[in-house]
């Protein structure tokens, strides 16, 4: 406080430099004070902790068309299967040994042992098929459909029975008489079973608005 | 408003959900003058840490100071009232200082800096004026690293206000070979179409589940049953969920402590000690730490939930904690947090992680029943189709030894009347 009384104001000027050189009041300061531009500028960011930046994604590998388009159509599958309620045969779609992580946040890399919003093997999937269809799921009165839009398919890698594949979805949800709005990334790894069919072993579904507040819950697969 | 006559011993009207006047005086008469949980110390480790936490109706923010000390503050800016933080939360580095016209406070609060000072003298703003300072709350205190913050300058101590509920943090913590917990930087946050009361009501209200979460307990108990006989175990998550279709009478044989400030245990042992590896691993961590006699009295401890009235629902032995801000009589955001048992097997985390990603995540299968009852319970109590909403279960049968109200009947709404007195006193203005 009292670095302020030996401090001179300098008489107004017409230059910018001149008020931006001007002391500010620093108590405890007793040298000189920091302009009002030093005040902002030290240790202060208005931002939250930065999060390690994301890699550039990189562009998805040219395959031929037919392992493509078999990839697309698995992905457009899943759409239909999802907005048409059929979760057995959504369930299907998965490995013996597959898994649906939506993760809390994009840095997460382990489905396992995260927090996160949905991290299912087949039997949890199996519950939560279970539950939805059970006659007293009570919070499934209610008339609700989804639509899923999935766009942006790019192909990571295709290694040996092993397919990585990016892509965009975005999925509107009525439920009662409100509209929701899901989008976000999914990126599966697909296998190709014995039998030549493809397969999802993970499917990770980051939702862009992970950590908003969600209004209501989701009670199925995204 | 008078709301006396709202509550009765065996029942309320449906306005103390409903009402918009009410709301309010809940914010003024509760919410900002009792101790309302703000975060834990392990989320702000470094100076200039902060996160903005809302007490009331009141945006504040939380701050850790370079002296390691944790402030409370407004987050508006004294001079035009900008608030002087944007984020949920992030480091405010030495200083907080104003976007709009770079007035600078330090960590706790009083003014930094203001730019030009000299235009201020002769005026009553001048800085020597406290009004210059971020205004603080009023008290501000910890518990075993969960900070609390109070806008009431006069009222009773924190331990005081937590009372027997104080149980909820130690249990928490004493489940850790070190007492201490730090948080999972993870917050889910859910927003319930429904009056803050519904969810306290139902953290211990025992005849529900049963009913409410009858699918998924079904559904999960038939898995579990097939992997017991496929595998001779299940894993203890399974359990999670099957428990909630365990039958009326199971649920009514669990008990229940009403405390005089609305707090509450539902009690129930959780079935957390199976004889595998990993928990003996961890029991034999705390009996090193504690002695065999006291690590066996924090492992054995009978506590399904604690509530910390009007807002917090601790789920001690699996280290999640829920925590409501009303936004208006028919919306209220739950913030849902974990945390970890320090120095603690990393399979002790994982096990109440399930707990944490299967019941309490925006994807619960679980809560989406009780937000849909409470919903609907907004709906109902908002028509004419009748004024009072019925305590009466097991009324009378209470029994009450110095204040606390204890039942034998995990189904009575002993619960409710119980919150109900508390809430009496503090909206007639008769509680610390």
């Amino acid at each position: 406080m009292s670095a302020t009384k030996n401090m001179t104001i300098p008489s107004a000027g017409p230059d910018m430099r001149h008020l931006l050189d001007q002391d500010v009041v620093i108590a405890g300061d007793t040298a000189q004070g920091a302009t009002g531009a030093q005040a902002i500028e030290p240790t202060h960011s208005p931002r939250g902790p930065q999060m390690t930046a994301a890699p550039v994604p990189l562009p998805g590998v040219n395959v031929g068309a037919d392992v493509r388009r078999e990839v697309e159509q698995l992905l457009y599958r899943q759409a239909e299967l999802l907005d048409g309620k059929h979760w057995q045969e959504w369930m299907d779609l998965f490995a013996d040994d597959g898994i649906y992580w939506m993760p809390a946040l994009p840095e997460q890399v382990e489905w396992e042992g995260s927090p996160s919003i949905f991290a299912e093997d087949k039997l949890l999937m199996e519950i939560r098929k279970g539950r939805v269809t059970h006659p007293n799921a009570w919070s499934q009165a209610p008339l609700w459909e989804t639509n899923h839009i999935v766009s942006h398919v790019a192909l990571e890698s295709v290694e040996g029975n092993r397919i990585v594949v990016r892509s965009r979805f975005h999925m509107m949800e009525l439920r009662r008489d409100n509209i929701r709005h899901f989008g976000g990334r999914y990126h599966h790894t697909l296998v190709r079973a014995d039998d030549g069919q493809l397969k999802i072993r993970l499917q990770r579904v980051d939702l862009f608005n992970a950590q908003a507040p969600f209004d209501y819950v989701i009670q199925i697969w995204v | 408003m008078d709301v006396r006559a709202l509550v009765e011993p065996d029942r309320v009207h449906r306005t103390v959900y409903t009402d918009q006047q009410i709301f309010d005086q809940e914010m003024t008469r509760i919410f900002e003058r009792v101790w309302v949980y703000c975060g834990h110390e392990s989320q702000i480790p470094n100076t200039g840490d902060y996160v903005a936490v809302t007490i009331g109706r009141q945006p504040m923010v939380m701050v850790r100071a370079a002296d390691r000390g944790i402030h409370v503050v407004h987050n508006r800016c004294p001079h035009r009232g900008v608030q002087v933080v944007g984020n949920t939360h992030g480091n405010t580095g030495a200083a907080f200082v104003c976007s709009y016209h770079a007035w600078s406070f330090y960590l706790d609060g009083s003014v930094r800096a203001i730019p030009l000072a000299k235009g201020y003298e002769g005026t009553r703003m001048d800085r020597s004026n406290p009004d210059c300072n971020l205004k603080r709350a009023a008290r501000v205190d910890s518990y075993r690293g969960f900070v609390f913050a109070s806008l009431a300058a006069e009222g009773e101590l924190l331990l005081d206000f937590l009372g027997d509920a104080k149980i909820a943090f130690d249990d928490m913590c004493d489940r850790s070979p070190v007492g201490e917990v730090e948080i999972v930087l993870v917050c889910h946050r859910v927003v319930q179409h429904s009056n803050w009361k519904f969810f306290m009501e139902n953290q211990l209200d025992a005849l529900h589940p049963s009913v409410t979460h009858q699918s998924t307990g079904i559904a999960a108990g038939r898995v579990e049953r097939r992997l017991k006989e496929q595998k001779g175990s299940a894993p203890l998550y399974y359990h999670y969920l099957s428990a909630f279709a365990s039958s009326f009478e199971q649920w009514d044989s669990v008990q229940t402590i009403n405390y005089p400030q609305g707090h509450g245990i539902l009690k129930a042992y959780m079935g957390l000690r199976p004889q595998d590896a990993d928990t003996l691993e961890h029991e034999a961590l705390l009996k090193k730490a504690y002695g065999e006699s006291k690590a066996e009295e924090y492992l054995s401890r009978s506590i399904h939930h604690v509530l910390i009235y009007p807002y917090l629902s601790v789920q001690s032995p699996l280290q999640q904690l829920r925590c409501l801000r009303p936004i208006a009589p028919d919306k209220t955001l739950s913030e849902i947090w974990h945390f970890r048992l320090k120095g603690a097997p990393e399979a002790i985390y994982r096990r109440s992680l399930w707990y944490y990603n299967l019941v309490n995540s925006p994807a619960t299968m679980i809560n989406a029943d009780d937000l849909e009852n409470w919903t609907k319970a907004q709906w109902g109590l908002q028509s004419n189709g009748g004024d009072w909403v019925s305590f009466h279960r097991h009324f009378g049968d209470d029994r009450v030894d110095d204040g606390v109200a204890y039942s034998n009947h995990g189904t009575s709404e002993v619960v409710m009347r119980s919150q109900f007195a508390a809430w009496s006193r503090y909206m007639n203005g008769s509680a610390a």
